[in-house]
C-alpha cells in the first residue's frame, strides 16, 4: 500500500495452529487494516495483545486479595502518506474496532507531514520468528496459588523472631499472546508467559521498624525458586537492616548490589535511545565511537536468549532484533533506534522499537559481591534507591539509598537517610568491576557493579 | 447528582441494555454468607493526547477504556475480578470469581440500589475534549512552542504536550449506594532544552485540572507554561554544583509542596496504619509537626487535578485535616479500612481504572498558610538551600524515609539567595522532618495541576501546595562537599 513497499509476508509465520483467542486476535487485526485501507489510509498498523492470569497475596497467612485478571487491547496506527495517528481501544467488537481505526484517522488529519514518519523499511522486517521458549502458561489452581503464596510468607515469619509485621506474601502468574501486523504484509505472534512470588515483611518496632522485599519471576515456573526461598531471603534481608543508622558525608567508592545494579544500566539506555538522541535530551548525544566505559566493559543485547524476560525476535515494528554489542572495549558501537528515530537521525533501525532485549553486562571478575566487597576495602554498599534524580540532558545523578558501611573489606553496619551523587558520565568511566552474581530475572541482567568514587550526603 | 447518575447510565448501561436490576441481581450473587461488602465499579473513560516536538505537530492519540470491576470484601479479604465488556453476563462471572473468597455459595435476593442525590459536582460534567477542534488544538501547541522559541536564542528544542480524559465512572454497592460521576481532566505541559557553550539543560512546566482544553488558552496559560520553561531552563544553564550534606532548606510555595505528600501524606494512608507498617502507625494524637503545621487533604477545592466529587467507592469528597497545629489528628480512609479500623471513611477510596482494586490515596495535599513573610525567611538563614520546583519524590513508608528532587535550587549566603546550583535530591524521615520546620510563610500556593501518584503499581491524580517553610536540617544530595 505504501509508494516504498511490495507485499513481504514473512514465510516463518504461523509457527503453530492459533488457537480461539488468537484466531480471534487475527479477525481483529484484519477488520482494522481493511477499514484503515477502506477509509484511505496508505499504509497501517496494529498491535494486539490478550493477557490472563491471577495474581494472590496472603498476609498473616490469611488471604488479603485474589484477583482475576483478563486483558485485551488494539492499538492501531494509520498513515495518510506522511501524517499519522494513534487510537487504540479494550473493546474487540466490529463497530469499536471500527471507531478505533476512524478515531486514528480523525488524529491523522490534523497531524503534520513529517517526513521521517512510516512503517518500517519491508527488508529488515523479521523473516524467521524462532521459538523462544517464552511460553509456558501455568494452570494453577487458585487454592494452590493460596497455599503456595502462603509457603512463601510463612518461611518469612518463621526465620527470626525478630520480624514483627508483614506486608504479605504474593504469587502471580500470567500468560498470553501479542500480535503485531502491518499493511506490508508482516504478522508477527508471540507468546509468553510470567509466573512469580515476592515477599515483603518488617523487623522491629515502632521508629526502628525496617521493611525490605525479594521475589523471583520466570517464563517457566519450573524455574522459579521455591517460594520458601523467596520469604527466606525477604526476612534475610529485612533483618540485616535493623538498627540503620545515618552515613556521614563522604566521598567514596560505591558497590550497587546485583537487585540494584541493573538501574545503572537502564540509565545508559535513556540515554542512548533514538528519541532523547534526536531530540538532544541526552548527555550522550553524538557519543557513537567514544569510550564511555574502561577498556575491559563489555554491554551487549542478546534478544534470542531462550526463555529470558526481554526475549523476542522482532520488535514493536516487525523489525528483526540483533544479537549485536552495545559496548565494546568501553567504546560505544551502538545505539538503540526504531524506524522513526533512526531516520531523524540519518541512521538504520536496530530493532529497537519499543526498547531494549536482554542488555547485558558481562561480569569482569570470576565472583561475586563477597569479593567486590573485599576488593573495595572501605566504601558504600548500596541494596535499595528510591527517588528520580536522574537528568537524562546533563547526566547529573542523585538518588536517595539503603544500604550498608564497608569496612575493611567486610559489610558492616547498616545505613539509611542518605543520597549518592555524581554524574552518569563520571560514573560510568569509573565502573571498576562487575560481579559474577548475575541477576537473571529482568530484561537488565548484570551482578553487583563497583563504581570507584561517589558524593554520599548524610550527616 | 441524579443527573449525574443518568449521564453515567446512559453512557455505561445502555449500549448493552443494562437496568437496575441486573445491578441488583449481580450484588445478590456477590453477597453470600461471610462476604460483608461488595461493590461494582463501571467506568467508561476516552482520552486524547497530542505532541509537538521539533516544530511539527508529528503525533497525536486517542483510546477508549471501558469496564467493570466486583469486588467482594470478607473481613481483611478482597476478592476482584472485571470484565472490559459490560454486560449481564460478564457482570455475573465477575461476581462469582470475585466472591470465591468466602465460604457461602449460592445467590441472595437482589439488592435494591438507591440513587445518592444531592451532592454538588465540584467540576461542570463536560466533554473536556470536545470544547476545542482539532485544528484549535494543533494551534495552543503551535502558540506555546512559538512564545517558548520566540524567548531567548538559546532555546534549541520544544516540546509540547496536551492531553485530557472524559471520565465516566458509576459505583453501586451493597449497601444500596448508587452514585455517579463525569470528571473531566486536562494537562499541558513544556518542555525546553537551551545551550549554552555546548552545555545543555533542561526546564519544564505545565499545568491543568478538571476543566476543558480551552482553559489553556485563556488568561494566556499555555504562552505562561513556555515563558517559565526558558526561565527554568536558563537559570540552570549557570547553575554551580549542588551542596553535599545536612543544611537548612527553604522550600518555596506551590509545587514543592511534594514534601507533605512524600513525608507524611503516604504515610497517613490507612491501608498501611491498619497494617501496622507505617512509621506513623498509632499515633494519632502525638505531636508530629511544629506547631505552625496545619496539613489537610482536601478533595472539595472546585476544579483541582485532586479533586473528587464522589471517591471511586461513592463516598462524597471531603476536606480531611492531618495534622493539626503539629497534633497528628486523621488518617486517610476507604471503606474496607474504615471498617477494619472502626473509623469514618473520608472520601479517598480511589483506583486506577475498573481494572485496579480501590485502596486509601491522596486527593489534594497541602499546608495551610502561618504568618512569615516569605522574604523575611529568606533573610532568616545565614547559610542553606533554597528549593522552588521539584521532579519526583518516594517514600518508604514503613523506616519513613523520603526524597524529592529538587530541579531548580539556589544557595542561600548572609540572609540572600545567591547562586543557582544543580538539581540534587533531597532525603530525610517523614515522622520529623515537619517537627524541624521553624518557619511557615503567608503565601499559601497550590500547585499548577500536573501531579501524578503512583503505588502499588496504580496511577491516580493529584494535588499538592505549600506556603514557603524553613526546615532546619535536611540533607541535601548534591556532589560538592564541604
Amino acid at each position: 500500500m505504501t509508494a516504498n513497499a511490495t507485499m513481504t509476508r514473512p514465510g516463518a509465520w504461523q509457527p503453530v495452529p492459533v488457537d480461539d483467542r488468537e484466531s480471534n486476535l487475527l479477525a481483529v487485526a484484519e477488520l482494522a487494516l481493511a477499514h484503515g485501507k477502506s477509509i484511505g489510509a496508505s499504509a497501517a498498523e496494529a498491535s494486539l495483545g490478550n493477557d490472563r492470569g491471577i495474581s494472590v497475596t496472603v498476609r498473616n497467612g490469611e488471604v488479603e486479595t485474589v484477583e482475576h485478571h483478563r486483558d485485551k487491547s488494539l492499538g492501531v496506527t494509520l498513515y495518510f502518506g506522511q501524517r499519522s495517528g494513534n487510537a487504540s481501544t479494550t473493546d474487540f467488537s466490529a463497530d469499536a474496532v471500527r471507531a478505533c481505526v476512524e478515531a486514528a484517522g480523525r488524529i491523522a488529519r490534523y497531524t503534520e507531514e513529517d517526513p521521517f514518519s512510516g512503517l518500517a523499511d519491508p527488508d529488515r522486517l523479521a523473516r524467521e520468528l524462532p521459538d523462544l521458549d517464552l511460553n509456558h502458561p501455568w494452570d494453577v489452581s487458585m487454592e494452590e496459588a493460596i497455599d503456595l503464596a502462603q509457603r512463601c510468607e510463612q518461611a518469612a515469619l518463621d526465620s527470626d523472631a525478630r520480624i514483627s509485621n508483614t506486608e504479605g506474601g504474593s504469587l502471580s502468574s500470567h500468560h498470553g499472546s501479542d500480535l503485531y501486523v502491518n499493511s506490508n504484509g508482516f504478522q508477527g505472534l508471540s507468546r509468553s508467559s510470567r509466573h512469580g512470588y515476592s515477599c515483603s515483611v518488617i523487623a522491629g518496632q515502632g521508629d526502628a521498624m525496617q521493611r525490605d522485599y525479594w521475589y523471583d519471576s520466570r517464563r517457566d515456573r519450573n524455574e522459579l525458586v521455591s517460594p520458601e526461598a523467596v520469604g527466606t531471603e525477604a526476612a534475610r534481608r529485612t533483618l540485616r537492616r535493623l538498627g540503620a543508622r545515618k552515613a556521614r558525608t563522604m566521598t567514596c567508592p560505591v558497590i550497587f548490589e546485583s537487585s540494584v545494579a541493573s538501574s545503572l544500566l537502564s540509565h545508559l539506555v535513556s540515554a542512548i535511545s533514538g528519541t532523547s538522541l534526536y531530540r538532544k535530551s541526552s548527555f550522550l548525544v553524538d557519543s557513537l565511537g567514544k569510550q564511555l566505559f574502561p577498556g575491559n566493559i563489555h554491554i551487549h543485547e542478546q534478544p534470542l536468549l531462550r526463555g529470558a524476560a526481554g526475549s523476542a525476535s522482532f520488535d514493536n515494528e516487525g523489525v528483526a532484533t540483533q544479537t549485536r554489542d552495545i559496548v565494546a572495549g568501553g567504546i560505544l558501537e551502538g545505539y538503540l533506534l526504531g524506524s522513526y528515530s533512526a531516520r531523524k537521525l540519518g541512521m538504520e533501525t536496530t530493532g529497537n522499537a519499543g526498547g531494549v532485549h536482554n542488555l547485558t553486562i558481562d561480569p569482569t571478575m570470576d565472583d561475586g559481591l563477597e569479593e567486590l566487597v573485599r576488593e573495595v576495602g572501605n566504601g558504600l554498599l548500596v541494596t535499595e534507591l528510591i527517588g528520580y534524580g536522574i537528568n537524562n540532558v546533563t547526566g547529573d545523578y542523585s538518588r536517595g539509598a539503603f544500604g550498608f558501611l564497608v569496612e575493611n573489606g567486610e559489610i558492616a553496619a547498616p545505613v539509611q537517610e542518605m543520597t549518592i551523587a555524581g554524574n552518569l558520565r563520571d560514573m560510568f568511566m569509573g565502573l571498576e568491576a562487575v560481579g559474577a552474581d548475575v541477576d537473571t530475572r529482568r530484561n537488565m541482567r548484570t551482578g553487583s557493579i563497583l563504581v570507584g568514587k561517589m558524593t554520599v550526603a548524610g550527616e | 447528582m441524579s443527573e449525574l447518575i443518568q449521564m453515567a447510565q446512559q453512557s455505561l448501561w445502555q449500549p448493552t441494555g443494562l437496568v437496575e436490576q441486573d445491578i441488583s441481581r449481580t450484588l445478590g450473587k456477590v453477597m453470600v454468607p461471610g462476604v460483608d461488602y461488595a461493590d461494582l465499579y463501571f467506568q467508561y473513560a476516552r482520552h486524547e493526547s497530542w505532541s509537538l516536538d521539533e516544530g511539527t505537530v508529528k503525533s497525536g492519540s486517542y483510546s477508549i477504556d471501558q469496564g467493570v470491576g466486583v469486588r467482594a470484601v470478607a473481613g481483611e479479604k478482597a476478592g476482584f475480578a472485571y470484565s472490559d465488556e459490560i454486560t449481564g453476563q460478564a457482570l455475573l462471572d465477575a461476581a462469582g470469581a470475585a466472591r470465591s473468597i468466602a465460604l457461602g455459595s449460592g445467590s441472595r435476593n437482589a439488592i435494591a440500589v438507591q440513587r445518592n442525590d444531592g451532592l454538588t459536582p465540584l467540576y461542570a460534567p463536560l466533554d473536556p475534549l470536545g470544547t476545542l477542534t482539532e485544528k484549535e488544538k494543533v494551534e495552543l501547541l503551535r502558540g506555546a512552542e512559538s512564545v517558548a522559541r520566540a524567548e531567548d536564542p538559546r532555546v534549541v528544542q520544544v516540546m509540547v504536550s496536551l492531553a485530557g480524559v472524559h471520565d465516566t465512572v458509576l459505583v453501586a454497592r451493597s449497601d444500596g449506594v448508587l452514585a455517579a460521576d463525569v470528571r473531566p481532566l486536562v494537562r499541558m505541559n513544556v518542555t525546553v532544552i537551551a545551550e549554552q557553550n555546548g552545555r545543555r539543560e533542561q526546564g519544564s512546566a505545565g499545568g491543568g485540572g478538571r476543566v476543558a482544553m480551552d482553559w489553556f488558552g485563556e488568561e494566556g496559560r499555555a504562552a505562561d507554561y513556555a515563558r517559565e520553561a526558558v526561565r527554568q531552563a536558563l537559570v540552570n544553564l549557570e547553575a554551580g554544583d549542588a551542596p553535599a550534606g545536612e543544611m537548612t532548606v527553604v522550600l518555596g510555595p506551590g509545587w514543592p509542596g511534594i514534601l507533605l505528600h512524600e513525608a507524611i501524606g503516604h504515610g497517613l494512608e490507612g491501608d498501611f496504619n491498619r497494617k501496622g507498617t507505617s512509621a506513623f502507625s498509632g499515633r494519632i494524637g502525638e505531636r508530629v509537626a511544629s506547631e505552625q503545621c496545619t496539613v489537610v487533604d482536601d478533595a472539595t477545592i472546585p476544579n483541582r487535578r485532586g479533586s473528587m466529587t464522589i471517591d471511586d467507592e461513592g463516598e462524597p469528597g471531603q476536606n480531611t485535616v492531618l495534622i493539626e497545629n503539629g497534633v497528628l489528628k486523621s488518617y486517610m480512609q476507604d471503606q474496607m479500612n474504615a471498617r477494619l479500623m472502626k473509623m469514618k471513611p473520608t472520601g479517598n477510596g480511589r483506583r486506577e481504572s475498573y481494572a485496579h482494586l480501590p485502596m486509601p490515596r491522596m486527593t489534594n495535599t497541602y499546608m495551610l498558610a502561618g504568618k512569615h513573610d516569605p522574604g523575611e525567611i529568606i533573610a532568616s538563614v545565614d547559610r542553606g538551600l533554597y528549593a522552588v520546583n521539584f521532579g519526583g519524590g518516594q517514600v518508604d513508608i514503613t523506616s519513613g524515609k523520603f526524597v524529592f528532587s529538587a530541579s531548580e535550587a539556589y544557595r542561600i549566603e548572609n540572609g540572600r539567595i545567591t547562586q543557582p546550583v544543580k538539581g540534587a535530591t533531597l532525603i530525610g524521615n517523614g515522622p520529623d522532618v515537619l517537627t524541624r520546620v521553624s518557619m511557615v510563610g503567608n503565601d499559601l500556593e497550590l500547585d499548577t495541576g500536573v501531579g501524578v501518584c503512583g503505588k502499588e503499581g496504580q496511577s491516580v491524580p493529584v494535588g499538592v501546595g505549600q506556603p514557603t517553610l524553613r526546615i532546619d536540617g535536611l540533607t541535601v544530595g548534591g556532589v560538592a562537599v564541604g
